[in-house]
């Protein structure tokens, strides 16, 4: 019995990502055939080289067959997964568990995500039939439950606290604004985030994620095999994922300025690892931004900041670009979008990146030598929500 | 002795001002208020509102025995559903017995009369006529104007399970076809034949049923203390009136100019609070003219929960009256009714609930019946197999919530969600002695809801697919009927 990990047992050896946007001209099989051929071209294998693939997708296809369709593949094995809004990680740690077991040499996970043919604004479930007591609330009104209530047990004025927020979202801004795969490249500034009209709580529109579509792929293959194929492989050091049961939503004791399932997920992933002082050893993180309040709380969760702590070091500039431990150098969720099955992907390309020093200078961090990048994707509601962290390293050990 | 064994009266919280109509369509649109259902409440949530607070009087005045209602029977003229009954979820509501029937008294407005006098002259223990309507028309017709929405509740039965509110002393009916009003289903307004010709009519019939009914008990008019004279036309009962004040009977204020008049639902309305309001030993009537007149005659006992000298924790019609929001703009009535179409969030429409998984979930849906861990007692809202606290499976009792008082805990508005009026108001929301739920609040706006704020659930309608009526709980500010004290909170008007 136990979290016992694949650390160093396998490797990323090539990665894709399409740029984030409203791919109007874009759809799903658009998508998946261009993320999966810039990761086969990035790894320099061919199509027929994978031996299983993953396709991660919450909503925009059912069954393996709607990665198998477009891309034509042949007798091969192909496993849709969804984990809500963690489904890419999700189709990401099955692939290398797959490749650890030894039943296959090299493993592609896709990610996917076509969300702007719905008609809606934002993102929206698949219907479920139901007795119809379940809640209507949207995902930011959800997620505005943690402003006030941090606000309250830490006492922080709701007023600094909205600054804090705002904060949050201008790093994520000024870090997406260098990045041209990013939906969202403007600068925003504290004041005119401030200034926007409140839709959930105290949240506007600039503290949720951006709603675009995109894809992105990852190809696996056992450690020992990865130089085979790259001088600078990505090497697994943790994977772990927590599904939470629930009981935030029926406990009393729950009090929204935490996130349990976050918590457990970062402490197995850490013991994995062999990580114990997380805001030190890792150059960098990509944590889950749906909402401003997520990735202020995410910052305790992860370990980055003590409890009651990391409103003070968001303003601190702690996880700016060159900060003292980098975060969402690409601009997060808030600024490169969230087309919900490639995000824990899109997360895993940036640290490709940022680890193997190719960047573009204008937000390459100074960190990268730690050699160690977290990433951190969660779905579904404070109280009620899948997690998963996953810690990659540019040099075994 | 047969009588009402409990009676309630439920107003919903928001109340128009003709000079909010009047502001907008000039004129002279009365004076006063009429009551409005909310855009969560219908027909069937306002009766159950009663019907909740009836149940409650009843098992308050006889503690330990369960009250034993046979039938349930529903009347409205703004019926949910047609082809499918509504009573029955009213009965779900209600939690009352499988064994108990539950139907409709049909779509007219005579329909409570009809229940009520059969239930007096049944031999059941205790038959419980629950009565809701809204009234509303064309802008600025003389329903929307001159109606109100309310929902009533009468506990009929003997005097076996404990004291009766007031005694059955005699009834009448007198009945004569004759086109007066008219509606067809789903029709906004209400058409009506000249007004004299009516008010002709009722004035014969209300006679005729008057005279029968002191007969059938054998009073005088002058032994009757307090009537309340009921009808779609204001004058029809005048002449009647009349007479009975040369009789030295009092003819009670009929609400006109504070709730208006509600329907199917304002017979036994106006009755529940004239037995809430009558001292010991006065004797009281309905007359109720609906497509002939029907006429009822009680004597107070004193002994029942809710009347006057026995005061309890309920709610009653007067102090609904002193309290409310009148702040209501007019738009927002028009667009609650759908008389004005709004604009809604460009989000989808709910989906329709499943009618096997709402028939298996009967209890927690219409019933507000949570599970409660006997090892950990850990309260589960829904209701859970397993326990939260501890693991321990199938080892859970029913824990009735929809009376447990709860506090905020923390809240937000959401103006993104799909609702018939936005925003949502959502709140986490803690009971009293355990058990949490994430749940929309109503009756409230914005601005006055506050941590720590204390709440109490109520029934309503969440959504409408399909033509599926989609009810569940929601939670509103402690102490506006169905349980609790009224506070009289200063609260802030809506736009």
């Amino acid at each position: 019995m136990g979290s016992h990990g694949i650390k160093d047992r396998v490797a990323i050896i090539g990665m894709g990502c399409t740029p984030f946007r409203e791919h109007w001209n874009l759809s799903t099989d658009d998508l998946m055939i261009d993320a999966v051929e810039a990761g086969l071209a990035s790894a320099g294998v061919a199509k027929g080289d994978i031996d299983a693939w993953w396709l991660g997708t919450a909503q925009s296809g059912m069954s393996g067959v709607t990665l198998a369709a477009p891309l034509k593949l042949e007798g091969k094995p192909v496993t849709r997964v969804e984990n809500y809004c963690a489904t890419g990680s999700e189709a990401l740690r099955q692939a290398c568990y797959a490749v650890a077991s030894g039943a296959y040499d090299m493993a592609a996970a896709v990610g996917v995500e076509k969300v702007k043919d719905s008609g809606y604004q934002g993102l929206n479930a698949f219907p479920i039939p139901t007795d119809g007591t379940q809640r209507s609330l949207t995902a930011a009104a959800m997620f505005s439950l943690v402003a006030p209530a941090y606000a309250e047990k830490y006492g922080v004025d709701p007023g600094e606290l909205r600054r804090v927020l705002a904060r949050i979202a201008s790093k994520n801004h000024a870090n997406g604004a260098k990045n041209p795969r990013a939906q969202f490249r403007r600068e925003m500034d504290v004041d005119a985030i401030c200034a926007m009209p409140a839709v959930a709580g105290m949240l506007s529109v600039f503290d949720c994620a951006g709603v675009a579509d995109g894809g992105a792929s990852a190809i696996v293959v056992r450690a020992e095999d990865a130089h085979r194929y790259t001088d600078k492989p990505l090497y697994v050091k943790a994977l772990s994922m927590v599904a939470g049961n629930g009981s935030g939503l029926l406990d009393p004791e729950f009090d929204y300025t935490h996130f349990d399932e976050c918590e457990w997920a970062a402490n197995d992933a850490y013991q994995q690892a062999g990580i114990t002082d997380p805001r030190r050893e890792l150059a960098m993180a990509e944590v889950h931004d749906c909402f401003t309040p997520t990735e202020l709380v995410l910052m305790e969760d992860l370990g980055f900041s003590a409890r009651g702590e990391s409103w003070r070091d968001c303003e601190a500039g702690v996880f700016d670009l060159h900060g003292e431990l980098p975060v969402n150098t690409d601009g997060g969720l808030k600024s490169f979008g969230h087309p919900v099955g490639a995000s824990g992907l899109r997360m895993l390309f940036e640290c490709w990146l940022q680890l193997r020093g190719e960047a573009p200078d204008d937000r390459q961090i100074t960190t990268a030598d730690r050699g160690l990048a977290l990433t951190h994707n969660l779905g579904g509601y404070p109280g009620e929500m899948v997690s998963f962290v996953g810690i990659w390293g540019n040099r075994p050990g | 002795m047969r009588g009402l064994i409990s009676v309630a009266g439920y107003l919903p919280h928001w109340r128009l001002q003709s000079a909010a109509v009047a502001a907008v369509l000039g004129g002279n649109q009365g004076k006063g208020t009429r009551t409005v259902a909310s855009y969560d409440e219908d027909s069937l949530t306002m009766a159950v509102a009663a019907g909740r607070e009836a149940l409650a009087r009843a098992v308050s005045a006889a503690p330990g025995s369960a009250v034993p209602v046979s039938a349930l029977w529903f009347a409205t003229t703004s019926p949910v559903y047609v082809e499918k009954s509504n009573a029955p979820i009213a009965h779900a509501a209600l939690r009352l017995d499988g064994d108990v029937i539950a139907a409709d008294a049909g779509a007219g407005l005579r329909g409570a009369s009809a229940a009520l006098r059969s239930a007096l002259r049944s031999t059941d223990p205790a038959v419980l006529v629950l009565s809701g309507d809204l009234r509303t028309g064309p802008a600025g017709s003389p329903d929307e104007r001159d109606g109100g929405d309310a929902g009533a509740a009468l506990l009929v039965g003997d005097d076996t399970h404990g004291p009766l509110a007031a005694e059955f002393l005699g009834s009448a009916s007198a009945t004569r076809e004759f086109l007066d009003r008219w509606r067809s289903p789903g029709e906004l307004r209400t058409h009506a034949w000249e007004e004299r010709f009516g008010q002709q009519r009722y004035a014969e019939l209300a006679d005729e049923a008057w005279e029968a009914a002191l007969k059938d008990a054998g009073l005088d008019a002058e032994q009757v203390g307090t009537v309340a004279v009921v009808g779609p036309h204001a004058r029809a009962g005048a002449g009647l009136a009349k007479r009975l004040g040369a009789a030295g009977v009092t003819v009670a204020d009929s609400l006109g100019a504070s709730v208006g008049f509600t329907g199917a639902a304002h017979g036994p309305l106006m009755l529940a609070h004239l037995v809430e309001s009558s001292p010991a030993g006065h004797v009281v009537g309905l007359v109720s003219m609906a497509d002939g007149a029907d006429v009822f005659l009680f004597r107070v006992t004193g002994d029942g929960v809710g009347a006057q000298g026995n005061p309890t924790e309920g709610v009653t019609v007067a102090d609904q009256l002193a309290t409310g929001n009148d702040s209501l703009t007019y738009a927002k009535y028009l667009q609650w009714r759908g008389v004005l179409p709004s604009q809604p969030p460009n989000r989808p429409e709910p989906a329709r609930m499943s009618a096997s998984a709402a028939e298996r979930r009967l209890d927690w849906k219409y019933g507000f019946v949570g599970s409660r861990d006997r090892s950990s007692a850990a309260v589960h809202l829904p209701p859970a197999r397993v326990s939260f606290v501890g693991g321990a499976t199938d080892d859970m009792e029913p824990a009735p919530m929809a009376d447990v008082p709860a506090k905020v805990v923390t809240f937000t508005i959401d103006s993104l969600a799909y609702s018939p009026s936005p925003p949502t108001i959502f709140a986490v929301c803690d009971f009293e002695g355990g058990g949490r739920l994430p749940v929309e609040l109503t009756d409230v706006t914005a601005a006055d809801v506050s941590i720590g704020m204390e709440v109490q659930m109520t029934f309503r309608r969440i959504n409408t697919a399909d033509g599926i009526a989609n009810y569940f709980w929601k939670a509103r500010p402690a102490g506006r009927g169905s349980g609790g004290t009224a506070t009289g909170v200063k609260e802030t008007g809506v736009n």
